[in-house]
């Protein structure tokens, strides 16, 4: 009991330390600066408040439930060497964190209102919600398949360059067809997609995996994954604009 | 009261996001590797922090993250600030500097501090076997993820379309793939997405979303969006360029070491040309 308090504390202190700098830079401006202390100062520090807390719990739950199961699942798939199954589990790595994501449920939402306040979208909380469902449900989707293909890449050894290029490539000729109001959006959900729940479990299926092949380097052939996980989203949320504007 | 209500409104959406991950997760225990789950009281807490977790975060989003990023941008746009008060039309690009040092300063330290880029850079110390310094990738990325942020406001101001931007970035780092140091390549791709924190995407969102609104000109839907994209874009450049600094570096101190011009070195002169 009194461990798992101590383990809360610290997970409270990495919270406070997410937040610190935005804190620190922004007081800065406003006394510096502007010249103003905030007057709505009450709500956003209550606001501060839930963030430390929400983000606190969220992490300390994590490390209780899914970080351990995860990691054993990983270590003992990449060990057996059950290939099939190391996709599936991890498209469902990647979607299932995405899908869970904090920052995306939140951005999702804004992008939906953004469309409704520009007229992209049909007024109503129904089809915002629905927009909304549908952009996160694409961005988890695609944060899964690009797992897939960083998994297949460590096995096969695939050139790490010429696929994040050929990537590239493809968002660049999808951005020509997309209509203009969802590229915004698809370039930022690549960036949102890999943050808190993420990057912790898809590194350590990355390293984890290259470590237990043979002639693989860790160095070069763990790290990646990331990398599909930012690009896979951007195409095929430009994809969803496609479909939805075509409906 | 609303609070509250609020509150508990978020708690029970949140519940109905997480839900299908824990069936997942424990489905796939049982049936794949056949084992039970080892601890399930343990597995139950933790998916009850989550929720609430999850759901007292979202509530701050709305309360503090959004508000802060939103109002920052109106402040930092003002024309008393700016100092044209009157004529919003006459404002060039170089007018908002204030808003440029924010971005520069929030991108940096936000970045500096992150605990997961602190993980990852020492993973890379480790593996490089010290070649790469801890120090030099964190200060590498946070001044990408600086100037990232920095250049997506300035992106906002002139109203340059997002895709060309982008389009250029990678052109920049598909020709920098070509020459930095092959070890470091993979790690440089991760740690675009690696920077932005969960608490970071939102402000930054908000910030671009407010930009988007108060300058003249700009509508939130084309412009407000990319912030982000540009965040994760830059630190590829950046790392990749603080990588072919050290190897060159490196080159010319082992040169140096090696004062008379002996065939081997004119060589190596040469491809280094």
């Amino acid at each position: 009991m009194k461990e798992s308090l101590r383990a809360l504390w610290h997970d409270v202190g990495s919270s406070l330390r997410d937040l610190a700098p935005i804190i620190i830079v922004i007081a800065g401006f406003q006394v510096l600066v502007l010249g103003q202390p905030l007057a709505t100062l009450a709500p956003l520090a209550r606001g501060a408040v839930f963030v430390v807390a929400g983000l606190t719990f969220f992490v300390y739950g994590l490390k209780l439930a899914l970080f351990p199961v995860g990691e054993s699942v990983a270590h003992s798939l990449a060990s057996k060497g059950s290939v099939r199954w190391l996709f599936i589990f991890a498209f469902m790595l990647g979607f299932g964190t995405t899908f869970a994501e904090p920052a995306l449920i939140a951005v999702a939402n804004e992008a939906a209102q953004v469309a409704a306040r520009e007229g992209a979208l049909r007024a109503g909380d129904t089809a915002l919600a629905d927009y909304a469902f549908g952009l996160r449900l694409t961005v988890a989707i695609s944060v899964g398949l690009a797992l897939v293909l960083g998994v297949l890449r460590i096995v096969t050894g695939w050139s790490l360059p010429a696929m994040i290029i050929t990537g590239y490539l493809l968002v660049v000729v999808v951005t020509l067809f997309a209509p203009e109001e969802i590229v915004g959006i698809a370039y930022d959900s690549g960036g949102v997609t890999t943050s808190t729940v993420t990057v912790p479990l898809v590194a350590a299926l990355g390293i984890g995996l290259a470590s237990s092949l043979r002639d693989r380097n860790p160095m070069l052939d763990g790290f990646g994954l990331i990398a599909f996980a930012s690009l896979l989203p951007i195409i095929f949320v430009m994809g969803y604009g496609m479909l939805y504007t075509w409906n | 009261m609303e609070l509250i209500l609020d509150t508990l409104r978020t708690l029970a959406r949140t519940a109905i996001d997480v839900v299908p991950v824990v069936l997942f997760i424990g489905a796939f225990q049982m049936i794949v590797l056949r084992r039970p789950l080892s601890n399930p009281l343990q597995l139950l807490s933790g998916f009850i922090l989550v929720v609430i977790g999850l759901g007292l975060f979202l509530v701050g989003l709305e309360q503090a993250l959004f508000p802060l990023g939103r109002l920052m941008a109106e402040q930092l746009t003002h024309p008393e600030l700016i100092g044209q008060a009157g004529d919003t039309l006459d404002l060039q690009w170089h007018d908002y500097h204030w808003l440029y040092l924010f971005a520069l300063a929030i991108g940096f330290s936000t970045t500096i501090a992150e605990p997961a880029l602190l993980a990852v850079a020492m993973k890379a110390n480790e593996v490089s076997g010290g070649a790469i310094s801890v120090r030099g990738l964190r200060v590498a990325v946070a001044m990408g993820v600086a100037i990232g942020v920095t250049a997506g406001c300035l992106r906002i101001v002139t109203g340059t379309p997002l895709h060309y931007f982008i389009v250029g970035g990678y052109l920049v780092v598909v020709l920098q793939t070509a020459f930095a140091p092959k070890l470091i390549v993979p790690l440089a791709y991760d740690s675009g997405g690696v920077t932005t924190s969960t608490v970071t995407v939102p402000l930054v969102m908000a910030l671009g979303l407010g930009l988007a609104q108060a300058v003249p000109g700009r509508s939130p839907l084309l412009d407000g969006f990319g912030l982000v994209a540009s965040a994760c874009l830059f630190p590829i450049i950046s790392v990749l360029a603080y990588a072919q600094l050290s190897a060159w570096r490196a080159q010319r101190a082992r040169r140096r070491a090696r004062i008379p011009v002996s065939v081997s070195s004119q060589e190596e002169d040469n491809h280094a040309l």
